[in-house]
């Protein structure tokens, strides 16, 4: 445990004999020493590159309408917007609070939950309130992941999973989601499964977790009872964890049902389920998250928390709070937040994919979720224009459209590994949790495409 | 599960002094003096930047610019350009973090790698010690120590210092950074500008990189100044300079901070940021800006902020001396940050066997005593130092004088009565 570094550190400090005028020495300037050392650790090398910085840099022309990232441009509910309001008159508030958790949201949170566990949460071990969804995969992940540990990603995948498993030392193991054919029916995105036993064969006894992400961000699969049945078997044979991405949770259509992996049998104890406020209230400026899980892994978790970012804002945690009980109390309302936003989208998802349908797009209806993945090839743009032919062809054809379209999106190969990019170039994502007006500025867009296409 | 679970980094860096001590404080009626946090508000102007935010564009409610809040960027580069004698460019030499904590975090995971040396100054601030570990680094101690006081004076902060052999025999091939902390936590110490200029000219004669942590940047004393290493000749290049919205502006809960320095640092910390966190809550910054830009408006001048806070809070340190030496604790007189430390050798001559375990420092079991019986929080300094360390410092509490007059009038009644209950 301590052994192997305390070895290193020691070695070094008795090797610190004469190194102060090392550079005088060897007739260095100091300047030429400077770009020796001044390097980034190992751990950061290959991660400098993220898709969104370069996406929504060339979405943020304000005549580009904006289908990319995926940002509610809808209001917050009124109760919330009101709850955060009266809080920063509160003067404590405005001080630090509980680093794991501020208590009246770790005392919601633990509320709302129980109602899909069979146990009872405690509030204070088996809750950490995060920065994001992002913070929660990154605490789980830098708290349970190890070097040389395997970690499987299903593909595509929420683009951070890599990176972050990489950053950790470990070693991801790529699977992809596959489709059948679909002949006399929408292509939808239940249509994309795992196959079990290619599943099974990434499983062994370095793998220490598995990502889930459901409803699945691009694809918009809700996995089915069986599907999940089929993970949870193989977490238990290899006695794997399993960290479930469930920020779209609320987000699920007419005919889908979201399931928590943690609530079947012999996975409470090896789940770490994650959450966020921004998906639930249309937030995602809050940067809040939330990982429930049992006390032995939590704890790991609270463990990185201590030594990042101690605690997250206090303000916007209470508001949270406050919002949560409103919508705890009504849950079976159809005013309801977690009720009301899903039909809301529902609609939204539907014209959606029926301007895509008139594009002459295939687009996968997805069964949770805010976006939709399209086959764009069929389209058959003039691309030649495009610079850097080395870029898979959904970045060449997302540039070309938000250039010449003034429409943007994001390519799905982005959510995918170097390797495998070409399995899934030619789909692009549509994020549809947009208001009308925007939808209305994409549907004159598409319907002048389509007017020039004929 | 069969499986260890937690990863290796996790090694020897689970504890926290924090969880223990803020638990006993709110299980008795205590004055709590330990953490630090004001408990007045943030001054009215910063309340109604972040009433602004709440109301005005809904769109604050979504995600904004991963590496800071374009008019947060924009103002911190031409507040603190002014102040370091620098241009600074916000978007290659700002980043926005979850505090300073999250602008420290990010800096280690970004420039310490496995078996780099860090040089940290001891007493430190807790959290560098295992930031480093976690990064696979070696921590290098070097301490600040005082120099013996006349008979019936007060020792000051200014007199702990660093011995300059010392401090260069630290230096290695292997030393990544230098990790300093002006104005002190927890000893309150303010560098002087001979004093980092030594530390200047090492971190360049040895390649080495410096994080300046100056969240108490605004609290300093007696008419002491704040100075910024990365404004001297020859640091910019090389240092990361930390700052506090929370210290700046009393609203701690805000977790708004920053780190400035080079595009050439600046990019590995985007890197490790967008691979964390990602984008930090854009009201909080929204307001922060917004404070910002009073604080410009009223820069140097009695109006300002910066100027009101270190008077009114030098106020309550004075008190805060006067008070503690009642009963027969040692104040180390701070020139800058939210805290002393006081000296309780006297309490271990007297009560040398107070409860606590086989090993644990004198300082942790007079606190714990102190809260119990006396109606005191504070905070054993053991824990700021390294744990070879820690029996030989075990004499010193720290107090935090941040606090409202009612506080430190509730403060005065819990020494009263202590001060009543001491033999004649």
């Amino acid at each position: 445990m301590f052994s192997a570094q305390w070895r290193l550190c020691s070695l070094n400090s008795t090797a610190k004999f004469l190194t102060i005028n090392s550079s005088k020495i060897l007739g260095l300037p100091t300047s030429a020493k400077m770009s020796l050392k001044i390097t980034n650790a190992k751990r950061i090398e290959g991660l400098d590159s993220n898709v969104w910085i370069e996406f929504t840099k060339l979405a943020a022309d304000p005549s580009v309408v904006n289908l990319g990232q995926g940002l509610p441009d809808i209001s917050p509910p009124i109760y919330v917007k009101e709850k955060l309001s009266k809080i920063a008159a509160i003067d404590s508030l405005n001080q630090y609070t509980r680093g794991f958790g501020h208590p009246s949201l770790v005392k919601a949170l633990a509320c709302l939950y129980e109602k899909f566990y069979q146990n009872q949460i405690n509030p204070n071990k088996e809750i950490l309130v995060t920065v994001g969804a992002y913070g929660s995969l990154f605490n789980a992940i830098q708290g349970l992941i190890d070097e040389g540990d395997e970690v499987i990603i299903i593909m595509p995948f929420y683009d951070c999973y890599e990176p972050m498993v990489r950053m950790a030392g470990a070693t991801p193991v790529f699977i992809p989601l596959r489709s059948k054919p679909v002949s006399g029916k929408k292509w939808s995105s239940s249509d994309w499964t795992l196959d079990p036993q290619e599943l099974a064969s990434k499983f062994n006894s370095k793998t220490k977790a598995i990502i889930l992400n459901t409803p699945h961000n691009p694809i918009g699969k809700v996995y089915t009872k069986e599907e999940l049945q089929v993970i949870a078997d193989l977490c238990i044979k290899y006695d794997t964890l399993c960290i479930s991405d469930e920020v779209y949770e609320w987000l699920v259509y007419t005919g889908n049902k979201h399931l928590k992996i943690a609530t079947f049998p012999g996975m409470w104890e090896r789940t770490i389920t994650i959450g966020s406020a921004g998906k639930t209230f249309s937030v995602t400026g809050w940067k809040l998250g939330w990982s429930v899980g049992p006390h032995h892994l939590i704890k790991h978790l609270q463990t990185v928390q201590q030594n990042t970012i101690y605690t997250c804002a206090t303000p916007l945690q209470e508001a949270l709070a406050q919002a949560l009980w409103i919508d705890i109390k009504r849950m079976d309302d159809p005013e309801c937040y977690f009720n009301s936003l899903p039909k809301e989208l529902e609609v939204k998802r539907d014209r959606m994919i029926h301007l895509l349908e008139n594009l002459g797009l295939k687009p996968i209806v997805p069964d949770g979720g805010y976006f939709i993945i399209a086959d764009v090839s069929l389209l058959d743009a003039d691309l030649s224009g495009m610079k850097d032919s080395n870029e898979p062809y959904d970045y060449k054809f997302v540039k070309w459209m938000t250039k010449n379209k003034k429409l943007s999106a994001i390519p799905v190969s982005a959510f995918c590994n170097t390797e495998t990019k070409l399995q899934f170039e030619k789909f692009v994502r549509f994020c549809f949790i947009k208001k009308d007006s925007t939808l209305d500025a994409a549907e004159e867009i598409i319907k002048a495409w389509t007017g020039q296409k004929s | 599960m069969a499986k260890r679970l937690q990863a290796r980094r996790l090694d020897g860096i689970d504890h926290n002094p924090w969880v223990e001590f803020g638990k006993m404080a709110s299980e008795y009626d205590v004055v709590n003096l330990g953490q630090g946090f004001p408990d007045f508000p943030p001054p009215d102007f910063a309340i109604q930047a972040f009433q602004l935010a709440l109301n005005s564009d809904f769109m604050l409610n979504q995600y904004t610019k991963a590496f800071g809040y374009p008019p947060l960027t924009k103002i911190l580069a031409s507040f603190f350009g002014k102040l370091l004698g620098q241009e600074i460019d916000p978007l290659k030499n700002v980043l926005v973090t979850v505090g300073a904590y999250g602008a420290l975090f990010t800096a280690f995971q970004a420039l310490v790698d496995e078996g780099d040396e860090v040089i940290i100054v001891e007493p430190f601030f807790d959290c560098y010690e295992p930031m480093t570990l976690m990064a696979g680094g070696c921590p290098v101690f070097v301490t600040l120590k005082p120099s013996p006081t006349q008979d019936g004076k007060l020792d000051s902060a200014s007199n702990w210092q660093l011995d300059p052999t010392e401090l260069a025999s630290k230096f290695t091939s292997r030393t990544k950074a230098l990790i300093l902390n002006t104005p002190n936590n927890p000893v309150g110490k303010v560098f002087s500008k001979a004093e980092l200029e030594l530390v200047a000219s090492l971190c360049q004669q040895h390649d080495v990189i410096c994080i300046s942590d100056e969240v108490y940047q605004w609290l300093v004393y007696d008419g002491h100044q704040h100075i910024s290493i990365a404004s001297l000749p020859g640091m910019w290049e090389r240092t990361l300079t930390i700052g506090s919205a929370g210290k700046s502006f009393s609203a701690t809960g805000w977790k708004v901070g920053w780190a400035l320095g080079p595009d050439s640092l600046m990019k590995h910390l985007r890197t490790v940021h967008q691979n964390t966190i990602y984008h930090c809550p854009t009201q909080g910054q929204a307001a922060v800006a917004q404070s910002f830009q009073h604080e410009q408006l009223h820069f140097g001048q009695p109006s300002s902020y910066f100027v009101q806070l270190p008077q009114a809070v030098q106020r309550y340190r004075d008190h805060m001396i006067r008070s503690l030496q009642s009963v027969g604790l040692r104040p180390v007189v701070p020139q800058g940050s939210y805290f002393l430390i006081a000296d309780i050798s006297d309490f271990k001559t007297q009560m040398p066997d107070l409860p606590g375990d086989a090993d644990e420092p004198y300082d942790r079991r007079f606190v714990k005593w102190m809260i119990r019986n006396k109606g005191l929080a504070a905070i054993p300094v053991s824990v700021f130092y390294s744990t070879p360390h820690r029996k030989q410092f075990d004499h010193y509490v720290r107090f935090c004088f941040v606090k409202d007059e009612s506080t430190l009038q509730a403060m005065d009644e819990k020494l009263q009565k202590w001060k009543d209950e001491l033999r004649p």
